[in-house]
């Protein structure tokens, strides 16, 4: 038990104090947060967009959809097949040593890169989400704007789409927590995250117990604290429901 | 959200729990005096010709080691680094795996060679997932402090590889602020250079390919790696040059568990006797044409 106590303090020591060793989980925590959040608002708006077209195409009868309506749909449905198709690791290893070859390994352009593929590739889910949404509204909604005089795009934006968000909001918490820990695999193209801070630490000082261990606790600390923001939305959201 | 935090804190400690059961084997010898007073004639029996074959079994030369696998030698390697040791066809071959395979003959196991991160290594050796770590490994103090390291058997040069027309000539080069310097995570190029340049212009690849595949686009200015590889990833790619002044020069040994003397001991003694019949010497000139 002593001796266990003791490998403890050394490992905590090594991990955190040797070398200023923290400062690896603080940076990492920074450019953790910042490539979830940018890639969440990226993925956001690319998944809105797609969402409206695929929508726009399925609710429209047969033979009254536009030749332009079906080539978009088409290029939404390859965008959705390949992203949701292949795995993000690789996608990230296309886009850092393929697509973006050119690229010096600055700190700024392994962010950017890591920011695009995971916007990229969440706002393929994201738009199958947000699709289920507006898919959810009954039909009488549109109708109802529609014959009130209000455009197709002033319906979707004032009557459907609010509707829709609050009820894929559940789902959307799922894919920002899943994108959390997912942006783990940067570590791929050399970018020091969360995760890559731990296995630096690792290299270094040959402890694997405390630095895993602590990760994985920042990594569980912060998924808590943006399902506790998401709950505090969904309940300002549904206040207009109460009667 | 305070019974939040109290489940989390619960679970938390109950996974920890469940892994100090999984370290313990205190418990074993606990059973075994119970067995003993049970069993104590029917064992005195045994005992006798248990002996016996044990004698037996030593002058065979089965040296007395523990492994991890019962008759097999496991070695922990990153298969990414040639010639030392990499991918042929489906096979890792190369200095090591040669070396391990001499060695286990020797000893009268056989050779199982598990692919990791070099950064993983001396970790899976510590916590008893391999038996050896063998991977152009450097004995540093750091790393001394976790494992112990058998006698060298060969010798390491860190070079640095740079494209052909680059700016850099020379170590003192490295110095310039503006460059980035590539390296495989964990290898004592990164510990050097990390303490050397800073971690903010290092930049650490899982394996040397994709450092030098790095380099390649430009992504860095130079990698900074072992010799033979080096040597290796030059031939294979155009427009890559190895500057002559090395960075470092530098031992490779053997990584042991610090629980396995034994172990230890014995490989020292396994290596000695391959050193002085020459086939180290061998195994090192298949690989490493004359320069």
């Amino acid at each position: 038990m002593e001796k266990l106590i003791s490998g403890l303090k050394l490992g905590l020591y090594q991990t955190f104090i040797l070398d200023n060793n923290y400062q690896y989980f603080v940076r990492g925590i920074g450019i953790t947060l910042l490539v979830t959040v940018c890639a969440l608002i990226l993925g956001l708006v690319i998944g809105v967009i797609i969402a409206i077209i695929r929508s726009a195409h399925d609710q429209q009868p047969v033979n009254k959809r536009g030749p332009v309506l079906k080539f978009l749909n088409g290029v939404c449905k390859v965008y959705l097949t390949v992203i949701r198709g292949t795995p993000t690791m690789v996608q990230l290893l296309i886009m850092w040593f393929v697509i973006w070859a050119s690229a010096r390994a600055t700190n700024s352009n392994m962010i950017r890169c890591a920011i695009v593929t995971f916007g990229i590739n969440s706002g393929a889910y994201i738009a199958e989400i947000v699709r289920s949404g507006i898919m959810s509204i009954d039909a009488g909604q549109m109708e109802a704007g529609r014959s009130l005089g209000m455009s197709y795009a002033d319906t979707m934006r004032f009557i459907i789409i609010p509707q829709a968000f609050k009820n894929v909001l559940p789902a959307l918490g799922n894919e920002m927590i899943t994108l959390l820990k997912e942006t783990s695999i940067v570590t791929v193209i050399g970018l020091k995250d969360l995760t890559k801070g731990a296995m630096i630490i690792q290299s270094k000082t040959y402890q694997a117990f405390v630095p895993f261990f602590a990760i994985a606790a920042i990594y569980l600390v912060m998924v808590m604290f943006l399902t506790w923001l998401l709950g505090k939305l969904e309940g300002r959201l549904r206040q207009s429901d109460i009667r | 959200m305070k019974k939040k935090i109290l489940s989390a804190v619960l679970c938390v400690s109950m996974a920890a729990a469940l892994l100090a059961g999984c370290g313990s084997s205190s418990s074993t010898s606990a059973d075994t005096t119970e067995e003993t007073t049970e069993e104590e004639t029917e064992e005195a029996a045994e005992e006798e010709t248990e002996a016996v074959e044990e004698a037996s079994e030593e002058s065979a030369e089965a040296a007395e080691v523990t492994t991890v696998t019962e008759g097999v030698l496991t070695m922990g390697t990153n298969a990414a680094f040639p010639p030392y040791e990499y991918y042929d066809e489906d096979e890792i071959v190369g200095i090591d795996a040669e070396i391990a395979e001499a060695l286990a003959e020797k000893l009268g196991l056989t050779l199982e060679i598990v692919d990791m991160d070099f950064s993983s290594i001396i970790t899976s050796v510590q916590s008893g997932k391999i038996d050896v770590g063998i991977a152009g490994m450097t004995v540093t103090e750091d790393r001394l402090e976790n494992v112990n390291f058998t006698d060298s058997y060969a010798t390491g040069v860190q070079v640095i590889i740079v494209p052909e027309g680059s700016e850099i000539t020379s170590v003192d080069d490295l110095s310039n602020e503006d460059l980035l310097i590539g390296v495989q995570e964990g290898t004592t190029g990164h510990i050097y250079c990390s303490d050397d340049y800073g971690e903010d212009r290092v930049i650490a690849y899982t394996n040397g390919a994709t450092a030098v595949q790095a380099l390649l686009q430009g992504k860095v200015d130079c990698v900074v790696i072992d010799q033979q590889p080096a040597i290796s990833f030059v031939e294979a790619n155009e427009g890559l040059a190895i500057l002559d002044t090395e960075y470092v020069i530098e031992e490779y040994a053997i990584a042991v568990s610090k629980d396995n003397e034994a172990l230890l001991d014995a490989l020292n003694a396994a290596l000695a006797e391959l050193t002085a019949d020459g086939t180290v010497q061998s195994i090192l000139d298949t690989y490493i044409t004359a320069e």
